[in-house]
């Protein structure tokens, strides 16, 4: 994998330069961000093994944090994003430090639990607008001078995020932090008996996965200029990990390739709305029984006789 | 010894873990009422015969024969009533239960077993601790009941998997008394024992297995003549 | 009239009422939950959408065929039973090999199916269910709506039926070993896959009669599980895996707190069992009434 790096990130950097060109610029920005989304959610499962329902708390909270900073106290872009992404990553560490104390099924039942509680506290609080949520958020020039009011200058500015923020998360994985996250998936206690501080470990990896989570929550803002409370609900925990099964969990494209997935086909049911709880609920049932590797760790598996360093 | 008397038969048994190819063709004959030993080094693959025996060992290739039947291809719960049962090397005391209720699980497969008050004679201990915690037993206890509650279901062929380990010697006394009473019951005990004068003491054959394969045979009557054989297999 | 605290007396019992009857919602629940992870070690995301289902079962029943919420109240479970037992056969059985967080999406993805379809079909405004057991008690410091007083008979009933089951009958025993080690239980001669379908069929048969006692209560709606299941959760996690008695307990508590919240200081009532969840975890991380794993 490490040699194809160069050719896979210069062919990412292409792809990324000619979508919009081929595709709405508002599909595709949306579809990087929660590709982004993802992406931060696949590093705490695929490499650590940690199943977080909650994730909606992080991306969502940023949405509304950087929101608000850029309507009710006029930040700038630049500075709100950056807001956004603090929150995100303090909430991680505060839900972290409290999850990480149970494993497996707990952690992904107490990490759901505490998005749910931070949900109420958003359906109540007064500064999220309840229902209607934080609309109308404008999109400011960033550093002053790059006007994101255009959705395409908008695409290109969350393309370079989006490639920069994808190429530091493989670097981590491709790191001996990550080799050590993955073996303390794989095997806890032979890890904690070669010495490792286990829980420090999967803590930072949680603090990581959350502080980009916000960081895609925080762009999401500026493409639909709305935060509401859709983005700090379990359906939108869900949606991620959907996305993550389908494309291939603990892959690094997967995460990339499940997003498309799922936006496509939600795009496609926009007359059927109803339909796609059912349809998802139905995509999650067949992904687990028949395709658990996801799309790319299957096609890695088959045509490159490759295993994806996956969750077992 | 005619072929049908034997209560276990194995023929080129090959198991695995996953992908790590453990047993390699173990090749074995249990004759019907004796006491045979399984005997080797620490991974040499005698824990994991018993389990292939008893059905535990998902993936195995090979022919198992229990009384006659063959039983490669069976899960454990299908094997058992053919009048096997199995007392595993961590004795498997079962935390939830209490000793009366873990004496009392395993349920009657065939009748021929020992009643419930015969077994209580047998271990006069286990009584007096009825309503205790499962595990709130001492080691030497524990192994008692891991032994009693597989006495009173019918199965006459018994895999014992170290029942005298980590045990002080008044109780492997002990356990060396029941052995020779099972056999003068009928019961036949295929065990795996790293105690050498315990084996010598009790059993009437011994299987010498290493890296997964079987491949020293004594008669008892052979290895209490010449007791270096063993040296050869076990030395340190 | 006295005043408890500053709350005249018959509206904190209205409320501590409806506390015990959220509390035996949870408690039955977190019941089912609780079985079925021990046995199977799955957490079963679908139970909310079980429960749901219960409570439709007893409306398409009623409304379609005329069939009265007594009968409703043991031809659903039956039917949820043998459609749960399907689920693990078919479905469960196949994942137990792999990680079990795969099962826990399974059961999320079918929650999310059987959901999403009773909201395309009956659309998500809810469907009155008629009470069946009209008028209460005036007990001088409150007033009883018989159905209530019925709702928390029934499920404690349950509950400790339950309870006897699994601590005092030989299948019950068979259970509590096939927890702590199933492979050893399948050596005794005890099927230990068939007792596990029947356990996972047990469990969902609870969240549906959960569900037929529901109905009445508020209204049949397809949302009226999912919300429900994640308080349910941190009900688990408070109460800890290990006890069929801690998890009863914990649930009818909680119940109670959550009522009490609600009456002196209401903007914590839907965050005070999450926040005790959090503190649980911090402090006994396996539980009030779990066992060291």
């Amino acid at each position: 994998m490490r040699h194809h790096s160069k050719l896979i990130f210069t062919l990412l950097a292409l792809v990324l330069a000619v979508a919009p060109l081929v595709a709405y610029p508002i599909f595709v920005t949306k579809l990087l961000c929660f590709a982004l989304f993802a992406s931060a959610f696949n590093l705490l499962f695929g490499q650590a093994g940690l199943l977080s329902f909650g994730h909606a708390l992080f991306f969502g909270g940023a949405a509304y944090v950087t929101g608000y900073a850029l309507k009710a106290w006029g930040w700038n872009t630049e500075w709100a994003v950056l807001l956004g992404m603090a929150f995100a990553t303090t909430a991680g560490l505060i839900v972290g430090l409290v999850s990480i104390r149970r494993q497996g099924i707990y952690f992904a039942m107490i990490t759901l639990a505490l998005a749910q509680m931070f949900y109420f506290f958003c359906v109540n609080a007064p500064f999220t607008g309840g229902d209607d949520g934080i609309s109308a958020i404008p999109r400011r020039p960033i550093f002053g001078v790059i006007d994101i009011s255009d959705d395409r200058t908008l695409y290109y500015v969350v393309a370079v995020t989006f490639f920069l923020s994808f190429a530091l998360i493989y670097r981590i994985i491709h790191s001996p932090y990550g080799q050590v996250l993955r073996a303390i998936r794989d095997n806890e206690q032979r890890a904690i008996s070669l010495g490792y501080p286990v829980d420090q470990y999967k803590l930072i990896a949680f603090v990581i996965s959350a502080a980009f989570a916000g960081l895609a929550g925080a762009l999401k803002v500026l493409v639909f200029r709305l935060a509401t409370l859709v983005d700090v609900g379990w359906g939108n925990s869900g949606e991620v990990i959907l996305m993550t099964l389908v494309g291939g969990i603990g892959t690094v494209f997967g995460p990339l390739v499940g997003a498309g997935f799922i936006l496509t086909m939600q795009s496609y049911l926009q007359g059927y709305a109803q339909w796609v709880p059912v349809m998802q609920g139905f995509v999650f049932v067949v992904m687990v029984v028949m395709l658990p590797k996801g799309v790319v760790g299957e096609f890695m598996v088959r045509i490159f006789k490759v295993q994806p360093a996956a969750v077992k | 010894m005619t072929a049908t008397c034997a209560a276990i038969e194995i023929k080129g048994l090959q198991g695995y873990y996953g992908p790590s190819h453990v047993l390699h063709g173990i090749d074995l004959r249990v004759p019907a009422g004796q006491v045979v030993t399984l005997l080797g080094r620490n991974g040499a693959g005698k824990t994991t015969t018993l389990r292939a025996i008893m059905g535990l060992l998902r993936q195995r290739v090979g022919s198992i024969r229990i009384n006659g039947k063959e039983t490669i291809g069976l899960p454990p719960e299908r094997i058992s009533p053919i009048g096997i049962a199995y007392c595993p090397e961590e004795r498997g005391i079962f935390p939830s239960l209490n000793v009366r209720e873990n004496l009392m699980l395993p349920p009657v497969l065939m009748p021929g077993g020992f009643s419930t008050d015969e077994v209580i004679a047998m271990f006069p201990r286990l009584a007096e601790r009825f309503n205790s915690p499962g595990t709130k037993l001492s080691g030497g206890e524990q192994q008692m009941l891991a032994i009693a509650r597989i006495l009173r279901n019918g199965c006459k062929i018994l895999l014992l998997d170290e029942p005298t380990e980590g045990l002080a010697p008044v109780i492997v006394q002990q356990i060396g008394d029941v052995i020779q009473e099972l056999k003068r019951r009928g019961y036949t005990v295929l065990l795996v024992e790293q105690r050498l004068d315990f084996a010598m003491s009790v059993a009437d054959l011994h299987y010498v297995v290493e890296h997964g394969c079987v491949v020293a045979q004594f008669s008892n009557d052979e290895l209490l003549a010449e007791p270096g054989r063993l040296q050869k297999y076990l030395g340190v | 009239m006295t005043d408890i605290f500053g709350i005249p007396l018959p509206a904190l019992m209205g409320q501590l009422t409806l506390g015990l009857i959220n509390g035996a919602f949870y408690a039955v629940l977190s019941l089912g939950l609780t079985v079925i992870f021990g046995m199977l070690r799955v957490i079963n995301f679908t139970h909310g959408a079980q429960f749901t289902l219960g409570a439709f079962g007893a409306w398409m029943l009623l409304n379609y065929f005329k069939i009265p919420y007594w009968v409703s109240l043991v031809i659903m479970p039956l039917v949820m039973a043998v459609l749960g037992a399907l689920v693990e056969r078919l479905l469960l059985k196949r994942l137990y090999e792999m990680n079990h967080l795969f099962q826990l999406l399974l059961t999320f993805g079918l929650a999310q199916m059987i959901e999403g379809t009773l909201a395309v079909v009956y659309g998500s405004s809810g469907k009155p269910y008629d009470n069946p057991m009209p008028g209460g008690v005036d007990l001088g410091f409150m007033f009883l709506p018989y159905y209530r007083g019925w709702v928390v008979v029934a499920s404690l009933s349950a509950c400790l039926v339950t309870w006897w089951a699994i601590e005092r009958t030989r299948l019950g025993a068979y259970l509590r070993a096939s927890t702590d080690n199933p492979e050893l239980v399948r050596t005794f001669g005890i099927p230990v896959p068939h007792l596990m379908t029947m356990t996972y069929a047990f469990g969902v048969a609870l969240a549906a009669l959960a569900g037929v006692l529901a109905g009445p209560i508020d209204q049949v709606k397809p949302s009226m599980g999912s919300g429900l299941i994640i308080t349910v959760f941190a009900v688990v996690v408070i109460g800890g895996v290990g006890s069929i008695m801690g998890s009863i307990v914990t649930g009818f508590a909680l119940g109670l707190l959550e009522s009490l919240t609600k009456v002196y200081y209401p903007p914590a009532s839907s965050v005070v069992i999450f926040l005790v969840m959090a503190i649980v975890i911090l402090a006994k991380p396996t539980g009030l009434f779990g066992r060291q794993p």
